[in-house]
């Protein structure tokens, strides 16, 4: 029973946001504030169950020793982060949003080095045997070369940066073709819904 | 010129209702087209297929309710393939929305193949802040998943002894509607050498593409034709092979408005210039 009424808000909702393709009303209204209300309740329990109490609250019942006490910072460090909404205090959240921004700066910058630019570049060193990689090598170039504002796109310059321009633009139209192809995957998935698990007219 | 100027600007409700229509119909009718195999599904699949059994895939379900449609199939469809080939299969998610479509996948295909939770599967559920997680779990799971998502303690799950990090980790399936497919790969993958393959939601896709070049993944599943391809070669057909035949049309349809609206700009352009 609870099934088919799950379904049938999922539904009414479902055919609310739709609605809005016609044009805005009171029925999408109320189902965007709904899914944002929820979500953002749903992300509130989660965080509590899944980090607060496990990471925090059982982990300083069970660890003995510095292990223990240790706890402590990072559970003033989340404190003080609501100092923002009391004015008198409010410069004491700075402490920990510059702790977050420096873990984040410290792990992005040797993850984009070690993930990203090094593999990237090996990935870019590869013979010129076939087709593909003559086209990847070029395209490289080209791209560096129009973003390469240290000189003026004249000449030789201009005619690579203008190469390079064409291989972004056909990067562009890929990505662009992928988010159509997205787009009409999720009209797909609640078509699917609402064709056989709400209507049932296919079996 | 009227005609011109109409078609130039058609209204959009009138391409919605048409979009409606040719998507409802094949789902409708349950409308199927072969499906070819690219070489990026492929190498996806045969990175799960020459595991020797027994195992350990960590799942990672990094998407929510928006992006499940997309992401959804590759999930059913590889943990198809996993518990066929009798792996072990970790799950966790990177997303707290996402979560129970990793439990709603674990419940549907688990017990077709008579795995039990602990000895064959473990759903260790959601951490927050998964930079500095996907890090730690390269020295101990634990230190970051004590317990598993219904609380029961890692150090009592028969399949969780002996496994601490990514060392004793086989594979990781990276089923990604952000930006941390990104992140596994720099973290997981480069730092700790896991071998990954990586599902993806058709808008990010494109970004995975220059990783599987450098060969810094394994293979690649991009979007529901992504979905549809791994059906094809686990030979059970869901809703990404249902969605193909809707999925063409709508593409010949948007072509075909394409085409109409640019027809109709340039012969009024031409015909205001002479």
């Amino acid at each position: 029973m609870m099934q088919i009424i799950g379904t049938w808000i999922a539904a009414g909702l479902t055919l609310a946001i739709f609605s809005f393709l016609y044009k805005d009303n009171p029925f999408y209204k109320f189902a965007e504030h709904l899914y944002v209300g929820v979500s953002a309740a749903y992300a509130i329990l989660y965080v509590f169950y899944f980090d607060v109490k496990p990471l925090l609250y059982e982990k300083f019942l069970t660890e003995q020793g510095a292990e223990k006490w240790i706890l402590f910072f990072p559970a003033a460090f989340g404190l003080i982060m609501l100092a923002r909404w009391i004015p008198k205090i409010s410069w004491l959240s700075r402490w920990s949003i510059a702790l977050t921004v420096g873990i984040a700066a410290g792990l992005g910058i040797t993850g984009q080095i070690q993930g990203i630019l090094l593999p990237q570049i090996r990935g870019t060193l590869v013979p010129l045997t076939s087709v593909n990689n003559v086209i990847m090598v070029i395209g490289v170039i080209a791209t560096l070369v129009y973003f390469y504002f240290s000189i003026a796109h004249k000449g030789a310059v201009k005619h690579g940066a203008r190469l390079g321009m064409v291989f972004i633009m056909v990067a562009f139209g890929a990505s662009f073709g992928y988010t159509v192809m997205a787009r009409i995957s999720l009209l797909i998935g609640r078509l699917h819904f609402l064709v056989y698990e709400w209507l049932h007219l296919v079996k | 010129m009227k005609f011109f100027e109409k078609i130039a600007n058609i209204d959009s409700r009138i391409i919605y209702l048409l979009l409606f229509i040719v998507v409802l119909i094949p789902v409708a009718f349950k409308l199927v087209l072969p499906v070819r195999v690219s070489e990026p599904v492929q190498a996806a699949y045969d990175s799960i297929e020459k595991l020797p059994e027994g195992s350990v895939i960590l799942f990672s379900v990094d998407y929510d309710a928006s992006s499940a449609p997309e992401i959804q199939p590759m999930l059913l469809a590889t943990l198809r393939h996993a518990f066929s080939k009798k792996h072990k299969v970790l799950l966790l998610g990177q997303w707290a929305l996402g979560l129970p479509f990793g439990e709603i996948g674990l419940n549907e295909i688990a017990p077709q193949f008579d795995a039990k939770y602990g000895m064959d599967y473990v759903n260790l559920g959601y951490r927050p802040g998964y930079r500095a997680q996907m890090v730690g779990m390269g020295r101990e799971i634990r230190d970051f998943f004590a317990s598993d998502y219904k609380g029961t303690p890692v150090d009592s799950i028969p399949l969780m002894q002996g496994i601490h990090n990514y060392n004793d980790i086989d594979l990781l399936v990276g089923l990604e509607a952000g930006q941390a497919g990104d992140e596994w790969i720099q973290f997981a993958g480069a730092r700790y050498g896991l071998n990954i393959i990586i599902g993806a939601t058709g808008v990010i896709a494109p970004d995975m593409f220059h990783y599987l070049q450098a060969k810094q993944i394994k293979g690649l599943m991009g979007g529901l034709q992504g979905a549809a391809e791994y059906e094809t070669l686990v030979k059970h057909s869901g809703t990404g092979i249902a969605g193909m035949v809707a999925q063409s049309y709508a593409h010949l349809l948007l072509l075909g408005f394409i085409l109409i609206g640019n027809v109709g700009y340039f012969v009024i352009r031409r015909r205001k210039q002479a």
